[in-house]
């Protein structure tokens, strides 16, 4: 007869309460997100709606332009998360595979993108968007998201690249291969995990972003998924069904790609804390 | 367990064995004719080509960067000195050091940056222990650690104005919190106003701060923990140290890079805290909770004093750099590494 040890029964119970404190703003959320405005804050509070109703999904998906913000966030996440990465990866390339006058000064400025707070440069930004015509268009937020996730890609993208065999670019050196080819056949295959890793938190970065796009968008058409979701608090009360209803719908890609990638996700933040 | 090194590892450890850019051919590219012939000259082409090669490869990243993040790095310094004007018609006056001299004796500014200084005392020790805590009870492999893990990472992954408003609704009046503190509890009377007046707003604040982010100090751990040296805890028992000892003697120095690593981060993150603060009480009420961060923001977007709002940012990266500059010291110090 097999018997659980005092302490591992002990050890579940504390991480299971631990879980539900975690989990439980999650499953609120999700239960007001079908309640009806009269019942979203009751006295005791209900965990299972009663009435229940899909209408604030209903009108957050037919009422409030929700589709367009959706897809708003998709087309700048997703452009400026390729971007993103594909430049980062050539400057790792650059940095992992070459030697050449200032590679660790280059190298080192780099470092300071990621040091200084990133709402330190919005007042800057702003102006310089002002004159580059960026503002109140999804190229500004773009333009911008993809020089914020440079530094720290470049960096994560390095260190799988100089782990890469300089035996297999030798020999494909020696086979006449151009530096382009070597990165974009070898490299870039090779690193696969590495660019996962980085896509993810770039596309996470990218489409969870709130200040930029707060500041710069004034067109209601423009809107991304953070910004408008905060403007769903109405300016009286606010309509948390519906609010709800809308954050429910927008953390859902943000919840697949965390479940399907969580090995990813452990990777990359290893990458910065603990050396292999 | 990783196969990456980490970024904050010494700039240059560079296996150096490119190719492309060996030293050329004496006099490579510079003048490619005298007695070499035809060949000499393509040879000495084909090197000068492959010393441009890295450079074309940075090419579009440096220019982005140049423009997107270190020209406005080079602005924010700039602009603080001005009274700045958005307007182009409109001169922008230099007043030298009076923004600053104005922060300093501006009762918000102080109001703010001591909110900021709160707020990471309050989440950054949290974090910390408790991410420990559950790293620790996580620690063994079975088939229950991804759920738990997953479980506990999940509030990370979340965008940050949709877990602000998730915060806001618990700590409204009729909210869940005041249930379960008052009706089910009983420890308060179950009608706080949370976020109506300062503290029991900061409360709030950092709440959420903790919540979201223990499960990220928790996966960094976890990683640290399982690169531990079996033997080494084996060891510890086998001498008899009590589960504290063990703690305190093996795990925790085997550990110490990624705790600081954690520290670090947490600092700097503590201060750039400003969704959560705009979304749950929009720095209310009466200026009472404004951080360092949405004072900046509301004086340059809201006021449009770009000049104050330069300043007050200048100021903040400081404050962050100082506060990382001591931490990587005691860093290097503690774990024998150059790692700044």
């Amino acid at each position: 007869m097999s018997r659980m040890p005092l302490a591992a029964v002990f050890r579940y119970v504390v991480l299971a309460v631990g879980a539900i404190i975690m989990v439980t703003p999650f499953i609120y959320l999700l239960s007001t997100s079908f309640k009806p405005q009269a019942y979203v804050l009751t006295i005791p509070p209900e965990f299972i709606p009663n009435p229940a109703t899909t209408a604030n999904y209903e009108q957050v998906l037919t009422s409030h332009n929700f589709g367009l913000y959706f897809l708003n966030s998709t087309i700048v996440t997703v452009i400026s998360t390729v971007l993103s990465v594909l430049i980062s990866s050539m400057m790792a390339f650059a940095f992992a595979r070459f030697k050449f006058r200032g590679r660790e000064l280059i190298f080192r400025i780099l470092l300071i993108g990621l040091i200084v707070p990133a709402m330190m440069l919005i007042v800057p930004q702003f102006v310089l968007a002002k004159q580059l015509h960026l503002l109140d268009s999804l190229v500004g937020l773009i333009v911008f998201y993809v020089a914020g996730t440079l530094a720290l890609n470049t960096f994560l993208l390095r260190g799988f690249f100089e782990a890469i065999p300089a035996e297999l670019d030798q020999a494909m050196q020696i086979d006449g291969a151009s530096a382009w080819s070597r990165y974009w056949r070898l490299a870039i295959p090779l690193a696969k995990p590495a660019l996962a890793t980085a896509t993810i938190f770039t596309f996470l970065a990218n489409w969870d972003e709130f200040a930029w796009a707060l500041t710069i968008i004034t067109d209601q058409d423009k809107l991304t998924l953070p910004v408008a979701i905060q403007l769903f608090q109405g300016q009286n009360a606010t309509e948390w069904g519906l609010v709800f209803a809308a954050s429910a719908i927008a953390i859902i890609p943000v919840i697949i790609v965390f479940l399907v990638f969580q090995r990813y996700f452990v990777q990359g933040l290893t990458a910065g804390a603990v050396k292999g | 367990m990783t196969i990456l090194p980490t970024p904050l590892a010494p700039a240059g450890r560079a296996p150096e064995q490119d190719s492309g850019a060996r030293p050329a051919p004496r006099r490579a590219g510079r003048s490619a004719v005298p007695f070499g012939g035809h060949r000499r000259a393509r040879h000495s082409r084909k090197a000068a080509r492959a010393k441009l090669t890295p450079y074309l490869f940075l090419a579009p990243g440096v220019a982005l960067f140049a423009v997107a993040i270190l020209y406005p790095i080079t602005q924010a310094v700039n602009m603080s000195f001005f009274d700045w004007q958005l307007i182009a018609s409109a001169t922008s006056e230099f007043v030298g050091l009076g923004n600053y001299v104005r922060a300093l004796q501006d009762d918000r500014f102080w109001l703010a940056l001591a909110n900021s200084g709160i707020y990471m005392l309050f989440t950054v020790p949290p974090q910390i222990v408790l991410g420990l805590a559950v790293a620790i009870l996580l620690k063994k492999r079975s088939p229950a650690q991804p759920v738990f893990r997953a479980l506990y990472y999940l509030p990370v992954v979340t965008s940050w104005v949709v877990v602000s408003l998730l915060f806001k609704y618990l700590f409204a009046d009729a909210g869940l919190i005041n249930f379960a503190l008052g009706d089910l509890l009983h420890v308060t009377d179950g009608a706080t106003s949370w976020l109506a007046n300062r503290w029991t707003a900061l409360i709030a604040i950092c709440a959420l701060g903790v919540w979201k982010g223990i499960g990220w100090s928790m996966m960094i751990f976890l990683a640290a923990l399982q690169g531990v040296p079996r033997s080494l805890e084996e060891a510890a028992i086998m001498d008899g140290a009590n589960r504290w000892q063990q703690l305190r003697a093996v795990t925790l120095p085997a550990i110490w890079p990624a705790m600081l690593f954690v520290v670090v981060m947490l600092v700097i993150g503590g201060f750039n805290v400003f969704t959560s603060v705009l979304v749950m009480t929009g720095g209310g009420p009466g200026g009472q909770t404004e951080v360092l961060l949405t004072y900046m923001y509301q004086q340059a977007f809201e006021f449009l004093d770009f000049g104050y709002g330069s300043a007050l940012s200048v100021i903040l990266a400081i404050v962050v750099f100082v506060l990382a500059i001591v931490q990587l010291r005691v860093f290097r110090d503690r774990s024998g590494e150059a790692y700044a």
